[in-house]
């Protein structure tokens, strides 16, 4: 699964968990924290979509690895590729 | 012949609650949207654990304890709960203090209590500036040696009635005091601070209906007057509950009841090891309450003096002395008819931080005394602000620690949870015993409605994590 793809699927999350954030012009390099407002409680709502959506587990200690788009692309890119194989 | 309580139950559920509590609730609807099986087991005939309300003859309805809470419920009951629910949250303008040192109202965030810190109390804009901004950065991994009189020391020193300001409402709000970590005062102090204080239109009766109403929706199965004896764990696993003499299995229990009774009666200390044990007997319970409730007359009204008032006749702040069974200090919650759009009913409810010993062993005689004293001085108190209302109460009756022990069943009728310790034990539960999780009132920064609901969602990820491990398991054993 391409980079491009794993952000688009974090956006979508977002706009899920918080239908307030404005997720049209977030940049990659820069923590989704500081850009969209979001406390720790939208954080852990991201973890638990993308264990209901792709059975990935996220262990607490690995929650700093979500912080920018372009982090989660690197940390989820081998998780994703994982389950979409088995 | 007493109700079969459990009728149609099934024999098995992926997760079983025990407590309806805030915490409770929110979990379950979690769990139950995550696709599990879930039960909620609640002792009382109501639902809402502290949350809760009681009606007697008169038409009269008294709210316990949803007396305001922060503006992040609005966020939190919209993500957890409904966009109904959420949208039932109102502002409360009207915050009054009243003491020997100071009168004045406010609306209690962050920039009307810059303005009386500066104004009012002359102190210099650059302290309160810092001062808010090093509560606001607390986080539950910081140092905690700190307590809050030491924070408050460090910023505010010998300013008792800023102290006064700052601390007297979460005393109330959570049950902390001035030598708790300044963290559990930090948190729930700046989330009322971000943007005043909250309530939810409709009363706690609608609240819980429409949480109940959430629940069966999501499928919950959910039952009242089912009091669970005992959680049933072997091989250091959970295998199910014993409730009213019958086991029901389960792979995970969620246990809202109280963190110390939740170990030591509903699990045992044998189930767990020492090193844990004596952890978990280290600690401490919160406070107590004590409350009065004056139903209005119907017919007759009251005039606007606010929302919630803080009043105090002691010369100070002091943690001790706002236990104390001789009353000094108490919080009035005024309950106008806008509370239940519809209604044209009056209600006050006082209420005051207790001690459980002032109260637990009192001959019944001696307890009926107390109590009629404790009626007789908080009208006499509220005579201040209503001159008239002695008149105008048409029903009246308090409640003590020995009430909330009857009605929930927290150890020494413990109305704030446990100490700050027993968040630490509460997390670590799961650690000790696989399928065992606990969420609730501990650690006074998961107290408060908001933390209640929160922690509730952060251990149903929990619960959520290790369902999802079982079910990939037992498919992988299948295929």
């Amino acid at each position: 699964m391409g980079d491009q793809r794993i952000k688009d699927i974090i956006l979508d999350i977002i706009a899920v968990v918080a239908p307030d954030a404005e997720v049209s012009n977030v940049k990659s390099d820069v923590r989704l924290r500081d850009q969209l407002d979001l406390d720790s409680m939208d954080f852990l709502d991201i973890v638990m979509e993308l264990r209901k959506r792709y059975k990935i587990e996220i262990p607490k200690e690995e929650y700093p690895e979500l912080a920018t788009l372009d982090s989660c692309a690197a940390y989820l890119g081998p998780k994703l590729a994982a389950v979409t194989a088995a | 012949m007493v109700a079969d309580r459990l009728r149609d139950i099934k024999s098995h559920y992926d997760v079983v609650i025990i407590g309806s509590g805030l915490a409770g609730l929110t979990a379950a609807n979690c769990l139950a949207k995550c696709g599990w099986s879930v039960l909620l087991l609640e002792q009382h005939y109501n639902f809402g654990g502290m949350a809760t309300w009681f009606r007697r003859p008169g038409g009269h309805i008294f709210d316990i304890s949803l007396h305001g809470f922060p503006i992040g419920m609005i966020k939190s009951c919209r993500k957890y709960w409904t966009k109904e629910i959420s949208d039932s949250i109102v502002q409360l303008k009207g915050i009054r203090f009243d003491n020997p040192q100071f009168q004045l109202q406010t609306t209690f965030d962050r920039q009307d209590f810059t303005r009386i810190l500066v104004e009012e109390f002359g102190v210099a804009p650059d302290t309160v500036e810092a001062f808010f901004n090093t509560a606001r950065g607390m986080d539950f991994y910081d140092d905690q040696t700190m307590t809050t009189r030491e924070l408050f020391e460090k910023f505010f020193p010998g300013r008792s009635d800023v102290v006064r300001m700052l601390m007297e409402p979460i005393a109330y709000a959570n049950g902390s005091t001035l030598d708790d970590p300044a963290i559990s005062y930090g948190i729930v102090f700046s989330n009322f601070m971000s943007k005043g204080v909250y309530i939810f239109r409709g009363g706690t009766d609608k609240l819980i209906y429409m949480m109940r109403r959430e629940l069966k929706a999501n499928g919950v199965d959910i039952r009242k007057q089912v009091l669970v004896e005992r959680i049933v764990v072997e091989d250091g696993k959970v295998r199910g509950v014993v409730a009213n003499d019958q086991f029901i299995g389960c792979g995970a229990v969620l246990s809202n009841a109280n963190l110390k009774t939740t170990i030591s009666k509903l699990v045992g200390y044998d189930q767990f090891t020492p090193q844990f044990t004596k952890q978990a007997k280290a600690v401490r319970l919160n406070n107590s309450s004590c409350q009065v409730f004056m139903g209005i007359r119907e017919g007759e009204k009251l005039d606007y003096i606010g929302d919630l008032l803080f009043t105090s006749v002691d010369p100070q702040f002091d943690s001790v002395r706002l236990c104390a069974k001789d009353v000094t200090s108490r919080t009035f919650s005024m309950y106008y008819p806008d509370t239940r759009p519809g209604s044209d009913r009056y209600a006050v409810v006082s209420s005051t931080n207790a001690n459980w010993d002032d109260w637990a062993h009192l001959s019944e005689q001696d307890y009926q005394k107390e109590k009629q004293r404790l009626i007789e001085t908080t009208i006499a108190a509220l005579e201040k602000y209503i001159p008239d209302v002695r008149e105008k109460i048409d029903h009246v009756e308090a409640a003590t620690p020995r009430t909330f022990y009857h009605y929930t069943h927290q150890a020494l009728g413990a109305t704030f949870g446990t100490k700050f310790e027993g968040l630490q034990v509460s997390m670590d539960l799961p650690k000790q015993i696989h399928g065992l999780f606990h969420a609730g009132s501990v650690g006074i920064i998961m107290s408060g409605w908001l933390g209640a609901i929160n922690y509730g969602v952060i251990v149903a990820n929990e619960v959520d994590s290790l369902c999802c491990q079982s079910a990939n398991s037992q498919g992988r054993m299948a295929s």
